[in-house]
């Protein structure tokens, strides 16, 4: 499974790492898999972390989406109805001018997007949003 | 806090007319001596702003009949509340008598009785009496058009618009924003925007695709009565997807919540005293976008054509609702003081084209624009017996019709109509002329296709645009009707959540049910994809009309609907 991730825009810069991605030859992983893998198993709080995305995808092959976490060393976007849904994981070097991350994800159907953030003492936050991918016509 | 309300204040248009009588007694005469001009603008001038507000228009250049939906439904925090209450329930929620005039232009019981009596409505040379009456009496008005006014007659599809534009430019708008305007395509509204268009063409939530930067004028401000005045101008949010998106390729749109904060902040420290929003979201997103996005006073919604009576409020910001088709105008005093609305008082103005006298100059603008089509315009395609309408959540009976018409010309045996909800009204005795059938069909994607579907394709269809309606989260709603069928009998219960809405699905002829894996044949008109190919629905209807001759309908019983 090869992630279409059409583009990838990093807004800010300086520390901003890298995007990890699986590799080909890892299976589909779950969301509770990657979850796991990302928290530690910690749980994750709410606030401090800003998912943005469109509530119907104009275009379900380049979905924009944006997350800002102020405070994070890293930050995980899953696409949970995906056959793959790690999308990609951003991590931020002490010189990130500010954690925040844009990117345009292929969305294979209506489904739930995730933002997972790591801050620095460790805690993690999550985000959650609907995005629906629809057939459209019949405006009115 | 609170003390900013020192005053609402809402009037009902008509409301010394209380009519009391029965079915099919009014006559036009009691009607017109009951109602005056004077009357319908009576206002009394109230605080230092005002604004005027039109929208969803659909290029109606003369007055029509429109009649207001009867099934309305609402789900999640919608159920019950305007515009989800029709009818006689909607009467009693605001004080209006069966049979009077309000009840007329506000609602459907009784309709063909009562548009015998009262008549047409709308009419731009009547509004332009109406709006040149409110700036008579306040210089300082600000004429805001919610948009949907380009599209929707066949003057204004032969033209692409141009009708509407100088029209509208004639009326003095001083801002709109847009929808049905982009299936012109991008070159055309560019071409308007920038040389034609004698006021600004707003939409925060226009980007442009490849950069993501905002691609038109989000605000204007506007300094009246010694206050300054922001209004920011809000696009149909589901542009590409509930329209062909390769018509203009170069815009994304979205309802973007954090945007709109962004430029209402924008605004309030650049010291405006007032912010209106200008909309185009439809009313449920409208009431939610202004509970989450802080520092509104007003917005004036569009889109889902509600004409609400009085304004909702929305914590502290005033939510105005204007109808559709021309038939209202919204006057709306502020009283707008060291920064803040102090207060408010809102009138919905139905016009009444038998009552309302027509400027003079506007009636021969509209004659000019006109006169180069009337011939085509005017020849009669056949006759109704039956009332032919179409606003609603499932089918109307012009739906029905054009069903019919796509069914037995196409020669298959399902037919697929979009839930729009523009589309004007007929009553029974009248004639069908080719601009009635424009009125209903008029648009720059009409080719009917003609394709083979499984049933489980079908019903796809059906849940995909079911969820576009029933969907608790108005933000996930587009804001139009359910899509139209012919053929096919299908039960809903709108209660449900997404994919499961859609029950047992049958052959509407035979009550043979429908099986996913069997395919149908099937053509519809208005796909928003690219290369479509087929005859125009308005050409396909015709023909049809032209061989019936004589239009009569039986009701509709193809769609059961639960969970209300």
């Amino acid at each position: 499974m090869i992630l279409s991730r059409r583009e990838a825009l990093w807004i800010g810069f300086g520390g901003l790492a890298a995007a990890a991605l699986p590799g080909k030859a890892v299976m589909a992983s779950t969301v509770d898999e990657l979850t796991a893998a990302f928290t530690g198993g910690a749980a994750a709080g709410e606030g401090g972390i800003t998912l943005t995305a469109p509530e119907i995808a104009e275009n379900g092959n380049t979905v924009p989406i944006e997350v800002s976490a102020p405070g994070a060393v890293s930050v995980m976007l899953l696409a949970a109805g995906n056959p793959e849904p790690a999308v990609a994981t951003f991590n931020f070097g002490p010189a990130a001018a500010d954690q925040r991350a844009a990117t345009r994800i292929r969305l294979a159907q209506t489904q739930d997007v995730i933002a997972l953030a790591k801050m620095g003492d460790g805690s993690i936050v999550k985000a959650q949003t609907t995005v629906k991918v629809t057939i459209g016509g019949c405006g009115g | 806090m609170i003390t900013r309300r020192e005053f609402i204040q809402v009037a009902m248009a008509t409301s010394a007319l209380v009519g009391a009588s029965g079915f099919g007694t009014w006559s036009r005469v009691s009607a017109q001596q009951a109602l005056t001009q004077d009357q319908l603008l009576q206002f009394d001038d109230f605080g230092n702003v005002t604004l005027i507000h039109v929208t969803d228009i659909h290029a109606q250049l003369k007055p029509i009949y429109f009649r207001e939906p009867e099934i309305n439904i609402g789900v999640g925090d919608a159920k019950g509340k305007v515009p989800h209450v029709t009818g006689a329930e909607f009467q009693k929620m605001f004080g209006i008598a069966p049979g009077s005039a309000d009840a007329y232009a506000l609602s459907y019981p009784d309709f063909e009785a009562l548009a015998r009596g009262y008549g047409r409505m709308g009419g731009m040379d009547r509004v332009a009496t109406v709006v040149k009456a409110i700036r008579a009496a306040r210089p300082d008005s600000i004429l805001l058009d919610g948009g949907d006014t380009w599209h929707g007659s066949m003057t204004s599809f032969l033209t692409k618009g141009q009708d509407m534009v100088n029209v509208m430019n004639a009326l003095g708008v001083d801002a709109m924003t847009s929808h049905w305007e982009w299936t012109y395509g991008t070159e055309r509204v560019k071409e308007i925007v920038e040389t034609q268009l004698k006021f600004p063409f707003l939409g925060a939530n226009i980007f442009d695709v490849e950069w993501d930067e905002p691609a038109f004028e989000p605000y204007k401000i506007f300094e009246r009565g010694g206050q300054r005045i922001g209004v920011i101008g809000q696009a149909f949010p589901y542009m590409p997807i509930a329209n062909p998106k390769w018509m203009f390729p170069e815009y994304s749109f979205g309802i973007r919540e954090e945007r709109m904060q962004q430029v209402v902040d924008e605004l309030r420290a650049e010291g405006v005293d007032l912010v209106v929003v200008l909309s185009h979201n439809g009313f449920d997103v409208d009431k939610k976008m202004g509970g989450r996005v802080k520092g509104i006073d007003v917005i004036l919604s569009g889109h889902t054509h509600d004409a609400v009576p009085e304004p909702v409020l929305i914590g502290e910001t005033i939510l105005i609702a204007t109808g559709s088709n021309g038939k209202f105008v919204s006057r709306v005093d502020l009283d707008v003081r060291d920064g803040k609305m102090m207060g408010f008082r809102h009138k919905l103005i139905p016009i009444f084209s038998d009552v309302i006298t027509p400027d003079a100059d506007m009636a021969a603008l509209i004659d000019a624009e006109r006169a180069p089509f009337q011939a085509q315009l005017e020849e009669k395609i056949g006759t109704t017996e039956s009332l032919l309408y179409r606003r609603g959540n499932f089918n109307g009976s012009w739906d029905d019709l054009i069903c019919d018409a796509i069914r037995t010309e196409r020669d298959v045996q399902i037919a697929l109509s979009p839930g729009v909800r523009w589309g004007t009204t007929l009553l029974p005795g009248d004639a069908i002329t080719r601009e009635d059938v424009h009125n209903v069909t008029s648009m720059t994607y009409g080719a009917v296709y003609r394709t083979e579907m499984t049933g489980e394709t079908l019903r796809t269809v059906l849940e995909d645009v079911a969820d576009n309606i029933f969907n608790t989260d108005p933000y996930y709603q587009q804001g139009g009707d359910m899509v139209r069928v012919g053929g096919l009998a299908y039960a809903i219960d709108v209660s449900k959540p997404m994919g499961q809405r859609i029950g047992a699905m049958a052959l509407a002829d035979t009550g043979e049910a429908i099986e996913p894996a069997k395919s149908y044949t099937v053509a519809g008109w208005a796909s928003v994809n690219e290369g479509t190919e087929g005859p125009q629905i308005w050409d396909v209807v015709e023909s049809h009309i032209r061989k019936i001759g004589t239009v009569r309908l039986q009701p509709n019983t193809s769609v059961t609907v639960t969970g209300v």
